[in-house]
């Protein structure tokens, strides 16, 4: 047989300007949110430069105080709510429709709405810095009563302007929850029933359903603060009868949650590549997926664990220091179900799987710090110091932040068609692991000496273990270089990758790289059996092979 | 080569809306929105449990008789509405109409009754929690009704396009879930303000 039995496929060749445009495809979106992701991960991170580069001696000599209470405020705003979040819906955007068979998501243009909101409060907060007064100055998690302070008087301030970038974050991610979920649950390919799902398919679905029940709260509690600080009520105020801590109630009943919004899609990418790159089915798949709904279950009733120094009840506290340490249970079943899919395998260290095994490593220990922290005793000890900032750094970039990097890495290929450089990934993650651990590994001792976060200026004792921390941060700062290289360079002119260059199994992977623009239209194959069927010679789809020979025919066409 | 049949040139796989689709991102929505007046109502029983003036100087309470009245007019227009769903599903566009421009009718007799509640009232929103939270919840679920009787108008013009309902609901239904919604959390909040003073 010879190509041209094949119609002629109708190949655009879609150019850049779809990526600046109001595109609905998912997979433009996908890319739309990751780059702006970047752009704001630039920003932030240089702020943390900034805030390490003050931390560096003892004294408050780099920055104003004022000015270094805005910049903190907004390094962790701005590493939430425009980079993680984004980035991780981006993800969503490429791997939920290819990984289920769907040509697109159920609402393509709820979903270019939600995509176009991220650039615009994101140019909200980024113009709070010019506004006089200065940005917001009371931490992300702006408690009152420093947060409904308006000493200027202004009704364009720079809190103000954080409330209401929060909020449209929270429309916004409410969209794309919406889409994701519907998406899940009514676009899946034949064949695909709920267990033979992949398990970032899963996660996404655990995660997103929290983002549902979880941001309405954080939503009304941020219209209570802004009428509290723009129209004078007292919800929070406590000279009018309001009540301050009924903030943190709000603000924790989403934010805990947030962090496996964040955390939960890692596990699924983690339980994508250990099976790729071991060569191995997932260890337990069931449970890994199960797991996933019983930490949404447990993750809504934890948050008053953040409050324990804030005057509640001691039943409260006993109770929620219970719920806190049972989360260890679903989350010790997925990392031994990780460990299982490790053990005895092939293991093919790539930049995916380097940055997966370094993200395990960190979550490990991030898990050990949180047990530490559930405690109530040790929690009041160590509250509000940098034990905290080291353990939800240890979260947050020790194992998301490089769950995310292995997921780039390892899909790159796929949607853009290029096969990124394996030698500058290498030493990406060499950089990323050696600078994190050494960021974030000092901040454990300085806490516990009682080194409190959110200071610029510092009691000398403190010094050495700050100047490695900074050094690791400017290491960190360095890590990014390669990276962004990688992915320049890899996208302009990197070697064409085929179908599927990891020889990975799954849905996505029957399809060309990069996709066209339905995915597979009209020819859906259907799934006969579960995921990760690495080493069982089982096919995951009916006439498995034609389609395969198929794409390679392509391939060698082009 | 069975392959070649897999793909048809001429005919680009369509995938533009899904109205099944719709209905279950509508109700996915609507779990959702329930958790922020959720967060409303225990912020207010919240404060209202711990305060230790409550009510603000010179208010003795709310008077219950004509928000009483308001509450049995938008109970009511749930049934009107479950009617007019009910003759849009036999076809009887004409009764469908009827009913449904009836509970839009009550909706904005909701919306007056409670502007003239608001225009008779000694507080603001300004005094205290009693104050603030009073027009939050009262001022969020008006606007919750408001966007309502917005939607049942464009079902009904949209009712006018011919066949635009021979294919499916096409929204009636999901406005209708929404004016559901809206009438059970208008129930819990008369409870929580007026009955439990």
């Amino acid at each position: 047989m010879t190509i041209a039995t094949f119609p002629p496929e109708p190949k655009p060749e879609p150019g850049w300007g779809r990526y600046f445009s109001f595109c609905t495809d998912a997979k433009v979106i996908g890319i739309q949110y990751i780059v702006t992701a970047f752009f704001f991960f630039l920003i932030g991170g240089l702020l943390a430069m900034v805030i390490r580069g003050e931390l560096i001696t003892p004294e408050s000599d780099l920055v104003d105080r004022a000015v270094y209470n805005g910049i903190y405020t907004m390094h962790g705003t701005i590493m939430l709510f425009l980079f993680t979040f984004p980035v991780l819906n981006g993800l969503n955007n490429l791997l939920i429709p290819t990984m289920i068979g769907a040509p697109d998501m159920a609402f393509p243009r709820l979903n270019a709405v939600a995509f176009w909101l991220v650039p615009i409060f994101g140019f909200l907060l980024m113009a709070s810095f010019f506004v006089p007064g200065g940005p917001a100055y009371s931490g992300w998690w702006s408690y009152p009563p420093v947060s409904i302070q308006n000493p200027l008087g202004n009704l364009i301030n720079g809190q103000g302007m954080w409330i209401t970038a929060v909020a449209l974050s929270g429309v916004s991610s409410i969209m794309g929850a919406i889409n994701f979920v519907t998406t899940i649950l009514r676009m899946r390919a034949p064949g695909m029933t709920l267990f033979r799902m992949p398990v970032f398919c899963w996660t996404a679905l655990a995660a997103q359903s929290l983002q549902l029940i979880g941001l309405p709260a954080l939503t009304g509690g941020a219209i209570m603060l802004l009428m509290d600080l723009t129209f004078g009520t007292s919800f929070y105020r406590p000279e009018g009868g309001g009540d301050p801590v009924l903030y943190q109630h709000f603000f924790w009943f989403y934010s805990h949650p947030a962090v496996y919004v964040i955390i939960l899609p890692v596990f699924g990418i983690f339980s994508e590549l250990f099976p790729v790159y071991s060569r191995k089915p997932l260890f337990g798949y069931v449970y890994v997926a199960l797991a996933s709904f019983i930490i949404v279950g447990l993750g809504l009733i934890v948050w008053v664990h953040h409050m324990f120094p804030s005057g509640v009840a001691q039943w409260m506290r006993n109770l929620f220091m219970v719920t806190t340490m049972l989360i260890a249970v679903p989350t010790g079943v997925k990392v031994f179900a990780w460990l299982g899919t490790l053990w005895g395998g092939k293991l093919r260290l790539t930049t995916p799987m380097l940055f997966c095994l370094g993200g395990l490593f960190n979550f490990v220990f991030a898990g050990i710090t949180g047990i530490m922290l559930a405690t109530v005793p040790v929690d009041i000890h160590v509250s509000n110091t940098y034990f905290v900032v080291g353990h939800f750094h240890y979260v947050i970039y020790g194992a998301a932040v490089m769950g995310i990097f292995a997921a780039i890495y390892h899909w790159f290929p796929k949607f853009i068609g290029r096969m990124p450089y394996e030698g500058l990934g290498k030493l990406h993650f060499l950089l990323t692991f050696v600078g994190a651990n050494l960021n974030f590994l000092p901040m454990h001792p300085l806490g516990l000496m009682g080194m409190p976060r959110r200071v610029s200026s510092y009691d000398p004792e403190f010094t050495f273990w700050n100047v490695v921390a900074s050094l690791g941060a400017f290491l960190l700062g360095v890590s990014i270089i390669p990276f962004l290289l990688n992915m320049l360079s890899a996208w302009i002119r990197g070697p064409k990758a085929t179908h599927n260059p990891w020889n990975a199994i799954g849905l996505e992977w029957l399809l060309p790289s990069p996709p066209p623009e339905d995915n597979f239209g009209e020819d859906v194959p259907t799934v006969i059996s579960r995921p990760y069927g690495y080493g069982t010679g089982q096919p995951l789809v009916e006439h498995q092979d034609e389609i395969e020979r198929r794409l390679e025919l392509q391939e060698a066409a082009a | 080569m069975t392959t070649t049949t897999l793909q048809q040139p001429g005919t680009p796989a369509e995938h533009e809306q899904h109205p099944k689709h719709n209905l279950t991102g509508f109700i996915i929505f609507l779990c959702s929105e329930s958790v922020i007046f959720l967060a409303f109502f225990s912020g207010y029983a919240l404060l209202k449990t711990s305060a230790l003036n409550w009510l603000p100087d010179g208010v003795d309470g709310l008077e219950w008789r004509m928000p009483l009245v308001n509450t049995i007019v938008l109970v009511s227009s749930s049934g009107t509405i479950a009617l007019a769903e009910h003759f849009k599903n036999r076809e009887n566009m004409l009764l469908f109409r009827g009913f449904w421009l009836m509970s839009m009718a009550m909706g904005a007799y909701f919306l007056y009754g409670q502007a003239v509640e608001w225009s008779g009232l000694q507080f603001g929103f300004t005094s205290g929690t009693f104050g603030g939270t009073f027009y939050l919840l009262t001022g969020f679920h008006g606007l919750h009704v408001a966007t309502g009787i917005l939607l049942m108008g464009l079902m009904l013009i949209k009712s006018f396009i011919p066949g635009n309902y021979s294919g499916g609901e096409q929204g009636v239904q999901a406005t209708s879930l929404f004016w559901h919604f809206v009438d059970v959390i208008w129930i819990i909040l008369f409870l929580l303000i007026y009955v439990w003073q």
